[in-house]
């Protein structure tokens, strides 16, 4: 396998934490709401996840264990900000910190000890196709991830449901003034965000690298929350984005298989590098910014 | 949709006049709740919570030898959050101090590393110059992605911090690796000129201290009598006023990265110069993050800074003891320090709002001639 193959064949793979996170803060981002604790939210997943399935409770518990652990966590940061309208960029910080502390902390007895991932499964056909037929070989948990980011995009485009989340992060006064409560609607979504989250950290620890070290969230959640801006909050385009992060992060391995004389430190800034790069790319296009943004984004509501 | 559900919760209204006397209590209500919350996790998890109590909040205070070390703790603490206090007093939220702190610690490294023979007392202030340089260069990209590309400054000066990390590590698996340091990830030690010298004999509480304290005397200054602190504060207070007054916004987040790039670079270089005397991957405990908790304890305010960086070193220190006494993971110490900042956002609400029982709204409805 080549370097293209490879990269083609674990894509998706490496995009789905990535994804998965992105996700969720675009729900939450579009209902108005900053959260900046994705980073947290991951890591308590993921040690859950972990957890769970290494005392043999299996892949769907733990699973289920991260989304619920992790939406615990994000109501704590939907009672601070919501409830007593502290500043959002502080209270995520403050919810990443302590997620990353509860992390450490559960997770210090299985420091370096493993568990098995999920099998493959392979669309037939498809799977055949030189170079790119890789891409049609992907544990079940990609695939409900490229349903879930087609659900969303039908959402946003199509429901109702959808409509009222715009209209709360896009003018929360109106949303009031027709009967709808901002504030419901946004802690729904902040609960939905960290329940994402924590599936993106439960595949990041225990289908990715199925292997328990502190701190193995590694900035994914910071990548997930620039995501959604080099997504413009659209959901086609924050799929894309993760797919090259997903790219970008199996490139150090492949440059490595290849012998190529690189410092693997150099390799490993790779993705927060390109980060850097496209959000200055996609940020100075101030237009696109103003457009697509959402408008109450990060302020609190008030009656 | 929400109906009942709500109306059955106390609601915040808002004070008349935000309330002084909240402003003072909300940090030390948020230590009470921080710390009654933590020990009750500790009983959870089977340690004994007395012990951690004594071993956290008492023994720092037992003996000199012990505060000394809470004295050196609170030092970078102090000194990066007055820098972050000033920017995010301005709305501009730099929170990449730590990548700061590291290129810091590396600039001012670079001189016992490529010159470890040098002699004469001109070595550490040029280290502690070189540092903060380093530091107010790392946050300047920020300011320039900020600034010139429109781009996010949290997403922008956290990325940065990652990166920070791993170019320390490459420097110290490879061009400043001790050639005989048993293959350990540190540079040489430094030689005795290139080391802060000691304030009091018998501790590690060394001259950067004293730079801190002036400093933060500095920011006193700058932020309540300046009319530059001026400029800032009505930028992050109202940006439109700022605009019409000609404040420009582009000069605003300049100096408020440079200052924190700036305070934080020297931080990294006297930690490196001081208490390690060697560049080390270990060379911050989460200094650059917990700075910002810091710094919103303290108010923005730069008295207040100095307060709850003492409180923060504290916890530094109390943790390290009662991982030892009472066995507690260094984990722990997060937790806290996460739960220290929610406490203190939910009391601080209580400075500009108060609450409302619906019980007492509606018998004041009913009271009222209508």
């Amino acid at each position: 396998m080549n370097a293209i193959e490879f990269i083609i064949a674990g894509m998706l793979a490496a995009a789905t934490p990535f994804l998965l996170a992105a996700l969720g803060e675009l729900v939450v981002e579009r209902a108005g709401v900053l959260n900046l604790g994705v980073e947290g939210l991951m890591a308590l997943g993921a040690v859950l996840a972990f957890i769970v399935v290494y005392q043999g409770g299996g892949h769907f518990l733990g699973f289920v264990a991260a989304g619920l652990g992790s939406a615990a966590l994000s109501l704590i940061f939907a009672f601070v900000t919501l409830g007593f309208r502290a500043n959002q960029v502080a209270a995520g910080l403050a919810i990443g910190i302590l997620g990353q502390g509860l992390s450490a902390l559960f997770g210090k007895t299985y420091e370096s000890l493993t568990v098995k991932a999920l099998p493959r499964l392979s669309v037939p056909g498809l799977s055949e196709i030189p170079v790119v037929g890789g891409l049609f070989v992907q544990d079940i948990v990609v695939w409900i991830s490229l349903v879930a980011t087609f659900a969303i995009w039908a959402m946003f485009a199509y429901s109702k449901l959808g409509l009222v989340i715009r209209a709360v992060g896009e003018n929360p006064k109106a949303a009031h003034a027709i009967g709808y409560s901002v504030i419901t609607v946004r802690v729904l979504a902040i609960a939905f965000g960290g329940a994402m989250a924590g599936f993106a950290g439960a595949y990041a620890a225990v289908i990715y690298t199925p292997l328990w070290a502190d701190g193995m969230i590694a900035g994914r959640g910071w990548i997930a929350i620039a995501l959604v801006v080099f997504g413009t909050w659209l959901t086609g385009r924050i799929f894309l984005g993760a797919c090259l992060f997903g790219a970008v992060s199996l490139m150090g391995l492949a440059a490595q298989a290849t012998g190529l004389d690189v410092p693997s430190q150099l390799l490993s800034s790779l993705p927060y590098l390109v980060t850097i790069i496209v959000l200055g790319i996609i940020s100075a296009d101030r237009r696109l910014l103003k457009l697509n943004g959402v408008a109450s984004l990060g302020e609190p509501f008030e009656r | 949709m929400s109906g009942g559900f709500v109306a059955s919760f106390p609601s915040l209204v808002r004070r008349e006049r935000a309330s002084l006397v909240a402003t003072f209590i909300a940090p030390a209500v948020a230590l009470v709740v921080a710390l009654v919350l933590n020990l009750s996790l500790y009983l959870l998890m089977g340690r004994d919570p007395v012990a951690v109590l004594y071993a956290m909040l008492l023994e720092p205070f037992l003996s000199w030898a012990s505060f000394s070390e809470v004295l050196l703790k609170a030092g970078p603490l102090l000194l990066i959050a007055q820098g972050l206090a000033i920017g995010f007093r301005a709305k501009v939220f730099n929170i990449g101090a730590e990548g700061q702190f590291i290129l810091g610690a590396i600039f001012a490294s670079a001189i016992p590393v490529w010159f470890p023979q040098a002699t004469g007392q001109w070595i550490w202030p040029a280290m502690l110059l070189l540092g903060a340089i380093g530091g107010a260069l790392w946050a300047s990209l920020t300011a320039f992605w900020r600034v010139r590309l429109n781009a996010n400054e949290i997403l922008v000066s956290l990325m940065l911090s990652l990166v920070a990390a791993q170019l320390l590590n490459y420097l110290l698996l490879g061009p400043w690796k001790d050639p005989n340091g048993f293959n350990f990830p540190q540079s040489v030690m430094f030689q005795y000129d290139a080391m802060v010298p000691t304030l009091i004999a018998g501790t590690r509480l060394n001259v950067s201290f004293l730079i801190t304290l002036v400093l933060s005397l500095a920011a006193f200054v700058f932020m309540q009598k300046s009319f530059s602190g001026y400029k800032l504060q009505v930028g992050g207070l109202a940006p439109r006023a700022a605009g019409y007054a000609g404040f420009k916004e582009g000069w605003t987040i300049w100096l408020s990265l440079l200052i924190g790039g700036f305070a934080a670079g020297l931080a990294g270089a006297a930690e490196v110069a001081g208490p390690l005397g060697q560049l080390q991957r270990s060379i911050s405990s989460g200094y650059g993050y917990a700075a910002i908790i810091v710094a919103y304890l303290g108010g923005l305010h730069p008295i207040g800074i100095v307060v709850s960086a003492l409180v923060m070193a504290v916890i530094y220190i109390g943790g390290d003891n009662a991982m030892v006494s009472a066995n507690l993971p260094i984990a722990a110490v997060r937790v806290f320090q996460g739960s220290l900042l929610l406490s203190y956002l939910i009391a601080v609400a209580f400075v500009r709002y108060r609450l409302e029982w619906p019980k007492t709204a509606r018998r004041a409805a009913s009271r009222s001639p209508s």
